[in-house]
């Protein structure tokens, strides 16, 4: 299991000349289940969205699977839980239909979806617990099934490694714990996972590795090992997000 | 009656063509917030049927360019310039409707007056020859559909995620944009142009109060625009209005009308649930 899947050497990202991602430097092996965490402003949404390639990286090396980032192709292999589907909310779309577009890719272009294809997404709505509002629209399901529906989406994909953003933010007790069962689940099933995210409790038991991102982008990395996360900064993380929480309502989304 | 005129057979023929094809393409753009792009295309359009008056070539091919041309200047102007993209649409309306009026006018005969055919729509000027070629694009459009669409679907959900899942998400944009391009030219003869962008939008507007999934909204919007374009044109044959009004009128009533339908039908649901 020590292969590595995401290699991440000497990462800089600037936005309009400041640093807010310097000198970050992570492998990530098949099999972690990374907590990324860091207060609002420290880059993890950035970080996230830079070994995607949807983020212009200013200097530095993101390799995946052993492939350069600019020549990787097998994007089968890798999916992402965003926080919220932009284009759901004009047009009616069904649960089924947003987990079965997780298995769209030009590889399917020429043919219908398999058999194996749709099976998957069968097996990941039953995973997330929703496979009896399938037929609902997307928009008339709570904030909580929406994302697990997101989740599913990512599952139906078959992505060996999954990056989901903030995916307990904004959810009830209920939904996190249902949430936290489910990476278990995948964790048993060896997903590699990394979860952006302000709330390490929920899910502290299952995370092999986490990585704690600086506020001021000098080191970058200001924690890499496993939790529990030193308090020195952990406290530091706690009480930034306190702050965030008190000063401004839409955390969600602010760091894309 | 209507079937015994030549032209209005044809003009039928046309007029379903436009209902089936234009909310296809229309689902996708209002599901990405471009219901305008449309508009824009058909303005750009104009500018080929008054290049076609005055350099006397045939407006269909003449007005496929153009807006063709149109569609990729507007993603080019999307992406590469500090342009928003609805002023970005505002330019291409006014550059087209003075660019088609402009050369219409310089254009030798009466070639400024049967512009408002093209602006309107017009029962009589469908020609055999073009139904072929109407007919040659509406199955262009369904075969990229078929092979295309379900990445056009995930690009209109969520480009970020469309581009993690390795689709070409600015390809697949451009090709939106010529696919409105081409169903504005297969419209512009019997809806015209200024109105060709609504039965894109209207039926989907329409239909997606009454629906629950992007496939259901495709299927209720096409018969809905198949309906209107079909009565709305032979509406328009009775009281001698030009179609693309009437057209229009029946789809927005079809709209009225499922917006009250849909409030029982929210409520049932909401009981189910």
């Amino acid at each position: 299991m020590n292969d590595t899947v995401i290699s991440i050497e000497r990462l800089c990202v600037e936005f309009d000349g400041a640093h807010v991602l310097e000198d970050v430097n992570v492998d990530i092996q098949a099999g972690d289940v990374i907590a990324l965490l860091g207060p609002n402003g420290s880059g993890k949404s950035t970080l996230i969205r830079a070994i995607l390639g949807l983020q212009p990286v200013d200097h530095g090396r993101i390799t995946l699977f052993g492939t350069p980032l600019r020549r990787f192709k097998q994007w089968q292999r890798i999916a992402l839980v965003p926080q919220r589907l932009p284009g759901a909310s004009s047009i009616p779309v069904s649960v089924w239909e947003t987990v079965l577009s997780g298995a769209i890719s030009p590889r399917t272009r020429w043919r219908p979806f398999s058999r194996t294809e749709k099976n998957a997404a069968v097996q990941a709505l039953h995973d997330v617990d929703l496979w009896d509002r399938r037929h609902s629209r997307l928009d008339t399901l709570s904030g909580g099934q929406q994302r697990r529906v997101l989740v599913a989406r990512a599952l139906a994909s078959n992505a060996d490694v999954i990056l989901m953003d903030e995916p307990t933010a904004g959810l009830d007790a209920a939904n996190v714990t249902a949430l936290a069962r489910l990476l278990g689940e995948l964790k048993a099933r060896g997903r590699t996972i990394i979860v952006v995210t302000h709330e390490i409790d929920a899910i502290e038991s299952l995370v092999t590795r986490a990585i704690v991102l600086a506020p001021d982008a000098h080191h970058s990395v200001q924690y890499d090992g496993p939790p529990p996360v030193p308090n020195s900064f952990a406290h530091d993380h706690h009480h930034h997000h306190d702050a965030v929480i008190d000063d401004s309502p839409p955390v969600i989304g602010m760091e894309s | 009656m209507i079937w015994d005129f030549d032209f209005m057979r044809r003009a039928l023929l046309a007029a379903a063509l436009v209902g089936l094809i234009a909310p296809l393409i229309g689902v996708f753009l209002v599901q990405r917030r471009l219901a305008l792009l449309g508009d824009g295309m058909g303005h750009v359009a104009l500018t080929g049927v008054g290049l076609a008056f005055l350099l006397g070539t045939a407006p269909i091919p003449t007005a496929m360019a153009t807006a063709a041309l149109g569609a990729f200047l507007i993603e080019f102007i999307r992406y590469r310039s500090r342009t928003a993209g609805d002023v970005a649409l505002a330019l291409l309306f006014y550059g087209g409707i003075a660019g088609g009026v402009l050369f219409a006018s310089l254009a030798p005969g009466r070639a400024s007056s049967s512009l408002n055919s093209y602006l309107f729509g017009s029962l009589s000027t469908v020609a055999s020859g073009d139904l072929w070629a109407l007919g040659a694009l509406v199955v262009t459009v369904l075969l990229v559909l078929l092979f295309f669409g379900r990445e056009l679907f995930a690009v209109s959900l969520d480009p970020d995620i469309a581009q993690v899942q390795g689709i070409k998400v600015r390809a697949m944009s451009t090709l939106m944009a010529i696919l409105a391009a081409i169903v504005v030219v297969v419209g512009m003869r019997v809806v015209g142009l200024l109105l060709v962008s609504a039965i894109m939008i209207v039926p989907v507007a329409a239909a997606q109060q009454v629906t629950r999934s992007f496939r259901a909204t495709a299927a209720l919007a096409v018969v809905i625009g198949v309906i209107a374009s079909v009565t709305g044109l032979v509406g328009s044959f009775y009281v001698e209005a030009p179609p693309g009004p009437a057209i229009v009128i029946i789809a927005l009533a079809c709209f009225a009308i499922l917006a009250i339908v849909a409030v029982p039908i929210r409520r049932r649901r909401r009981e189910h649930s």
